[in-house]
């Protein structure tokens, strides 16, 4: 795997996660981050339509006039969105059953037009797919973690419902956390979300924050030990 | 004649297509023309309907089959096997009635045991959800009490309202035996406006619209009785 793939998949995940670094696409993340399986389901199906419209936007770059190409990118998304709705439905209908609320709801989130718009718009089709699948990656974390820990503190289960969106074989992961809990409304709710995200983002700093201390140690150390065996 | 009219329109369509594809030689100039960007907007819009227009058509039958075999499941679930030796699906019966804006018209189907009704079932709009009207289906004996209700569609908040689904939670069975006769005009209402059922934590309008919904299922049975029953 070459340096710039490399890249794409640390500045997805972590570097530049949509969420965690780059604050957008809040609206479907606050909507439905009430549960881990919601933030899962939701997160994998925006993964999907960021796949394509990145490949999709790549492959036609050079056709598309800078002036126009907002309105260009909006048809393109929204066609996506509303074609994997569909095709979901005939063919995955069980699955569409619980994610079918969400579906529509990825229209609404710029992510998938900040990246298109930054990225796919001026790179070759592999990475601006990988940059798609990477960020939609990022953001499926963010979800989950997110969704988990609302979860736990606003009813105190975790991945609840798992098995209606994977299947029975994943019914062993329906857990509840806190016995008898009464449950934690606020939690539940929008503002819930806005305060988790908070906590979240405070908690991605401090680790960034003592990862460079630490990667700033390693290399003057090992500037030290270069100048002594010198 | 038309060999030669046929001659001199392939040598016009093979100009203009040697002409078509030099415009695409000099991309970057192609890019700056008004034109172009016309043309190129509209062709993303006509490319994006053909394509949701040919997956309409191919999804379709799929989605269709997938919507019956839904409402047969339902069906199943608010009329029990044991009241009916008929296919629900098939033996409907049409209700039309006025509404302020024009006619509606409830397919409602009958459960038969030997050729005598033992029951009805129908899907009923229950209207005042939180995002958007709800969808019930009411199975109920021929006296007119509820045998089962069932959501079929909504468009509730994931995590909160969404309650009402039986895979959610059993707060729908909680109109189970009722009927008009036994719960009174006044109780059909939230505990929160003083009736019997039950709200949710953080969510009273879709139990309120829910509620309300049944309780005009069951008055829209009661005025169609005779046409059902005979």
């Amino acid at each position: 795997m070459n340096e710039e793939f490399r890249k794409i998949i640390r500045d997805g995940l972590w570097d530049n996660n949509i969420v965690f670094s780059q604050s957008i696409g809040l609206c479907p993340l606050l909507a439905v981050t009430g549960t881990a399986v919601n933030g899962l389901g939701m997160g994998l199906a925006t993964t999907a339509v960021m796949v394509v419209c990145s490949a999709l936007v790549s492959r036609t770059r050079l056709l598309i006039p800078p002036e126009i190409r907002i309105p260009i990118f909006v048809v393109l998304i929204a066609m996506v969105v509303t074609l994997v709705d569909m095709l979901m439905n005939a063919w995955l209908h069980e699955m569409h059953k619980v994610l079918g609320l969400f579906i529509p709801l990825i229209v609404t989130n710029c992510a998938i037009l900040g990246r298109v718009e930054a990225y796919a718009s001026r790179r070759p089709v592999a990475e601006a797919a990988m940059d798609g699948l990477m960020m939609g990656l990022g953001f499926t974390l963010a979800l989950v973690v997110l969704g988990a820990a609302r979860e736990i503190l606003g009813v105190g289960t975790l991945f609840s419902n798992a098995s209606l969106l994977m299947g029975q074989s994943f019914a062993g992961l329906e857990a509840v956390v806190i016995e008898k809990y009464r449950g934690f409304l606020l939690m539940a709710l929008p503002p819930g979300g806005f305060l988790m995200l908070g906590f979240i983002l405070a908690g991605k700093k401090i680790l960034d924050r003592k990862l460079q201390a630490r990667s700033k140690a390693v290399s003057v150390s090992m500037t030290e030990t270069v100048r002594l065996e010198g | 004649m038309s060999g030669v009219n046929f001659d001199t329109l392939r040598d016009i369509a093979a100009s203009w297509r040697e002409k078509l594809a030099r415009q695409f030689d000099d991309l970057d100039a192609l890019r700056q023309r008004l034109d172009y960007q016309t043309y190129i907007l509209a062709a993303a819009a006509l490319v994006s309907s053909l394509l949701l227009g040919i997956a309409h058509f191919a999804t379709q039958g799929a989605i269709d089959s997938r919507r019956n075999e839904d409402i047969g499941v339902t069906l199943e679930q608010v009329l029990p096997g044991s009241l009916h030796d008929n296919v629900l699906v098939d033996d409907a019966e049409t209700i039309v009635e006025p509404t302020k804006a024009g006619t509606l018209a409830t397919p409602v189907y009958i459960a038969r045991l030997n050729g005598a009704v033992t029951g009805v079932a129908f899907k009923f709009t229950a209207s005042g959800g939180y995002s958007g009207p709800i969808l019930l289906m009411i199975g109920m004996d021929k006296d007119g009490a509820v045998l089962g209700v069932r959501v079929v569609a909504h468009a509730e908040t994931p995590g909160l309202g969404d309650k009402i689904e039986r895979g959610k939670s059993g707060w729908i069975l909680s109109f189970d035996r009722r009927s008009l006769d036994n719960t009174a005009p006044g109780r059909w209402k939230v505990r929160k406006d003083g009736g019997d059922f039950d709200q949710f934590a953080g969510a009273t309008i879709t139990p309120r619209a829910v509620v309300h919904g049944v309780e005009s299922g069951l008055k829209f049975f009661q005025r169609h009785k005779a046409e059902l029953l005979e």
